[in-house]
């Protein structure tokens, strides 16, 4: 029996739309299948049809060569198909190994077995290589381990094929690379597994056959080894996608973020930036490379106002805006593009054009004596969301109902426009395809070429190398180094971001 | 057809009250009294005639005011549970400012109505305050606040306006809402004024949060604090902006009682319970401002209405708490009726 699993020629459809169009999937017993597309193209559709959450209009499944029909989870379940998701769902207060066999207990008399729970999930762990501590909370743990126990919770349920929905999505590089190698063993241990993502390099990594699909049609099917990233990003996209960022040399000239021993506490009070010094000058873009939770997020909270600084100073065109509150620092002329765009960047509950005018609305023409001129309001948001291509069904869409990709773009957009002195964007691209990415780098870009200061923060140190001008590495709060992207490698960048190696040669010190 | 949210939205209340009646209605088959007969007579009580409609619509006018300051938290993030005791606290204002001036009536009565309302945002600022600044849950206070209402409103008349009566003298007329022409209309019924003042309110509430930049920044502070704060917007203020505004409604319904129905303030052995049933008003209105208006109608209909049933069926008005028990058991049940609704109408597509 070659394919463990066929969709042949599925078609679902929903009110107004197809969301899948004659797709074929076919799953080799043993490989690792990727399915390819753009944000919204359909796959995650797909695999609910598979999961059972879908039943789809035309088509077949076959499991093991034999049709059948998968109309709830369960019977996917008993199928041996189990389903990784990328929004975890684990119960907080619960430990690992009830995470594990909620739903699955083993009783006896009433009473669950944790003893023997524990012991299964530690032996199921151990054969795979899923490090986890069958006692701890999951709260208390990373992001990385708990998408390990939601991988073991599939194999705890008998999954011989196993769905990773953008696993990567939420990690850091380290860990990408664990669970590239869990994904390794499993398939050494019999299991044939399907990734969804649509970032190229993982699936030139791990990958042995790849599936694209694009608006909902099915592309085709093209094996790893004969193909290449940049085709692969043609497929998904229909059109050529560029990778090297283009732009020309940047024309840095005055100062505009003026940062000087500045010191910052996180949450919990303890030091999270550490005397940190840092410019960056009107047409530049300054990547901020460094692990996360390094004091990446409380710095920029300490620029917009949102964080209260401890001590030193930050500068706005030569105007102190330390510890000014939040609108006073946008009018001083920023921008921020945050990094958690749903907790900071919009008011999910209200239409997305609403969401267009949130640092706007109380200025003229959108509101006049106070009253708000809803008019104006949606006016602007059409303009922007055509001009940034937001897919939207209309600006009196909930927030909500949009895309992420989608709400990045309308948050790039209300920022961009206001046309500030400074741009920060904190991981501007993260979990986009590489279409909307390649226009989010143009934007950055366009700012800097219209003589804009923009600093970066990503932990995507592709991102950090092809777009900024200048990298500062961050380390424990403080600013190690500072490189230029144009002679600085992935390696030399890693070893500055682990602290390990800051006396290295051609590294101009950060001693502003 | 799958049925928008919109009509789904009217649809579920019509469908929880019928239910309610219809439970109400079986409760007083298995005791043994007429239905029919019962509704009748709650009907009548209602309508009947020109006097009991006015006691009806002068019913309405508190609900109204304090289903609108019960929504008004609500669509903001919060919830006010204590529309009681702001309401105890506004009658009180109301009344000792009716009758310690005595000034024209273009400037009393209004002057009069204000203070109730400014008391009203005053007894809700205390419950916002400790929720912008300390995080206390806005639920605890407000409940507590209630009974400080009520006791120190019964000292303050008894010992300070009153001099050891249990009410004070009636407001003077330059402070007063009564309206002899309703009176004359209505066959002498307490109908007055104030069912103006709460459309005046209805409106008000509606073009605050649907057209100014204030209601903008206090819905987004109820959806999305952190966005909210990202934005600019001060947070702290706009809880504290929430409850004032609520409290102000609340305490408007106590000023429509102590200025029009009643004349007086008078002590309290226990809650007036409009307060309460605001919440329930709010409720069934879906906290949008026709269905307030709506939800107040049949709720004043039904308290008035019970009187008559004891008279005219010889049913104990207090089915009537349990059949608008059992309404507010259905709305707050919403999600049954929708899954229901959701269910008949998929059915009908194959």
């Amino acid at each position: 029996m070659e394919y463990v699993i066929e969709m042949l020629n599925i078609r679902k459809e929903f009110p107004g739309i197809v969301a899948n169009d004659n797709i074929t999937l076919q799953l080799k017993q043993g490989e690792i299948h990727a399915l390819l597309g753009e944000n919204g193209a359909g796959k995650s559709t797909l695999m609910n049809v598979l999961f059972g959450l879908y039943q789809p209009e035309k088509g077949e499944i076959k499991v093991n060569g034999k049709p059948v029909q998968i109309t709830n989870p369960n019977i996917a379940n008993e199928l041996g198909i189990g389903m990784v998701h990328q929004h975890f769902m684990l119960v907080d207060k619960f430990t690992v190994t009830e995470n594990i066999i909620l739903g699955k207990e083993t009783t006896s008399g009433g009473r669950i077995d944790i003893k023997k729970a524990e012991k299964d999930v530690r032996e199921i762990s151990e054969k795979y290589g899923l490090a986890v501590d069958p006692q701890a909370y999951i709260s208390d743990i990373s992001v990385g381990m708990q998408q390990r126990v939601e991988i073991l919770k599939t194999l705890y349920r008998g999954a011989e094929i196993l769905i990773f929905d953008e696993p990567t999505a939420v990690l850091t590089p380290q860990e990408i690379k664990e669970l590239i190698q869990i994904m390794k063993t499993l398939i050494k241990e019999g299991k044939s597994i399907i990734l969804i993502t649509h970032k190229l390099k993982e699936i030139m990594e791990v990958c042995d056959r790849v599936t694209v699909i694009r608006k909902g049609v099915g592309i085709g099917t093209v094996n790893v080894s004969e193909t290449n990233p940049n085709d692969l990003a043609s497929l998904m996209v229909g059109r050529e996608v560029t990778f090297k960022t283009e732009k020309t040399e940047a024309k840095p000239e005055q100062g505009v973020l003026e940062i000087k021993s500045l010191n910052v506490k996180d949450s919990r009070g303890l030091p999270a930036v550490n005397n940190l010094n840092l410019e960056v000058k009107a047409g530049e873009i300054v990547g901020i490379a460094g692990v996360d939770g390094n004091g990446q997020s409380e710095l920029i909270e300490a620029i917009t106002g949102l964080r209260k600084s401890e001590s030193g100073s930050i500068k706005l065109n030569g105007k102190e805006i330390i510890n000014m509150p939040p609108r006073k620092v946008t009018e001083a002329g920023t921008g921020h593009i945050p990094q958690d765009r749903h907790k900071h960047g919009l008011v999910l509950d209200y239409p997305i054009g609403a969401n267009i005018a949130l640092q706007t609305y109380y200025k003229r023409p959108f509101s006049k004596g106070g009253v708000l001129n809803y008019k104006e309001i949606y006016k602007k948001a059409k303009s922007l969301i055509k001009e940034y291509d937001v897919r939207t069904p209309s600006e009196y869409t909930l927030a909500r109902a949009l895309s992420g990709g989608n709400q990045q773009k309308a948050i790039i957009g209300r920022e961009i426009d206001r046309n500030p002195d400074l741009l920060i964007a904190a991981q501007p691209t993260r979990g986009l395809d590489v279409g909307a990415i390649e226009f989010i780098h143009k934007r950055l870009i366009e700012q800097r070429d219209n003589g804009k200061a923009v600093l970066l923060i990503s932990f995507e140190l592709d991102e950090i190398i092809n777009v900024s001008d200048k990298i500062a590495v961050i380390y424990e709060g403080e600013i190690v180094a500072i490189v230029d992207p144009k002679t600085t490698t992935e390696q030399e960048l890693g070893l500055l971001m682990a602290g390990s190696n800051q006396k290295k040669e051609g590294v101009q010190h950060a001693d502003v | 057809m799958q049925m928008s949210n919109r009509t789904k939205n009217i649809i579920v209340p019509i469908i929880a009250v019928l239910l309610g009646i219809l439970v109400g209605t079986i409760i007083m088959l298995i005791t043994g009294y007429d239905p029919v007969a019962a509704f009748g007579a709650l009907w009548n009580g209602a309508f009947g005639d020109s006097y009991f409609t006015g006691e009806t619509i002068r019913q309405i006018t508190p609900y109204i005011l304090a289903g609108l300051a019960v929504a008004f938290a609500f669509r903001t993030g919060l919830f006010n549970i204590g529309v009681e005791g702001q309401l105890i606290v506004g009658w009180l204002a109301a009344v000792w400012v009716g009758v310690a001036f005595e000034l024209p009536k273009v400037i009393h009565l209004p002057l009069a109505v204000l203070a109730g309302a400014a008391a009203g945002a005053l007894w809700a600022f205390i419950p916002g305050l400790l929720k912008a600044r300390f995080r206390v849950h806005e639920v605890i206070v407000t409940i507590m606040m209630n009974y400080v209402a009520l006791h120190v409103t019964n000292y303050i008349i008894r010992s300070v306006l009153a001099e050891s009566s249990d009410r004070t003298e009636l407001v003077h007329q330059s402070a007063s809402l009564r309206s002899p022409f309703f009176e004359s209309l209505t066959d002498y019924s307490r109908l007055h004024w104030g069912i103006f003042i709460a459309l005046i309110c209805v409106f008000i509430m509606w073009f605050i949060l649907e057209k100014t930049s204030r209601g903008y920044e206090l819905k987004a502070v109820g959806f999305n604090q952190h966005a909210s704060e990202y934005a600019g917007m001060n947070v702290k203020s706009n809880i504290i902006m929430s409850m004032v505004i609520s409290g102000a409604f609340a305490g408007l319904a106590g000023a429509m009682e102590g200025l029009g129905t009643f004349g007086y303030a008078a002590t309290k052995g226990g809650f007036t319970g409009v307060g309460f049933d605001g919440i329930a008003v709010a409720l069934l209105g879906a906290n949008g401002p026709i269905g307030i208006i709506l939800a107040a109608i049949l709720f004043g209909s039904l308290k008035v209405g019970a009187l008559n049933m004891p008279l005219e069926a010889g049913v104990p008005n207090e089915l009537v708490d349990i059949i608008i028990a059992l309404i507010v058991f259905f709305v707050a049940a919403s999600y049954m009726i929708r899954m229901f609704i959701d269910r008949i109408s998929k059915k009908g597509v194959k």
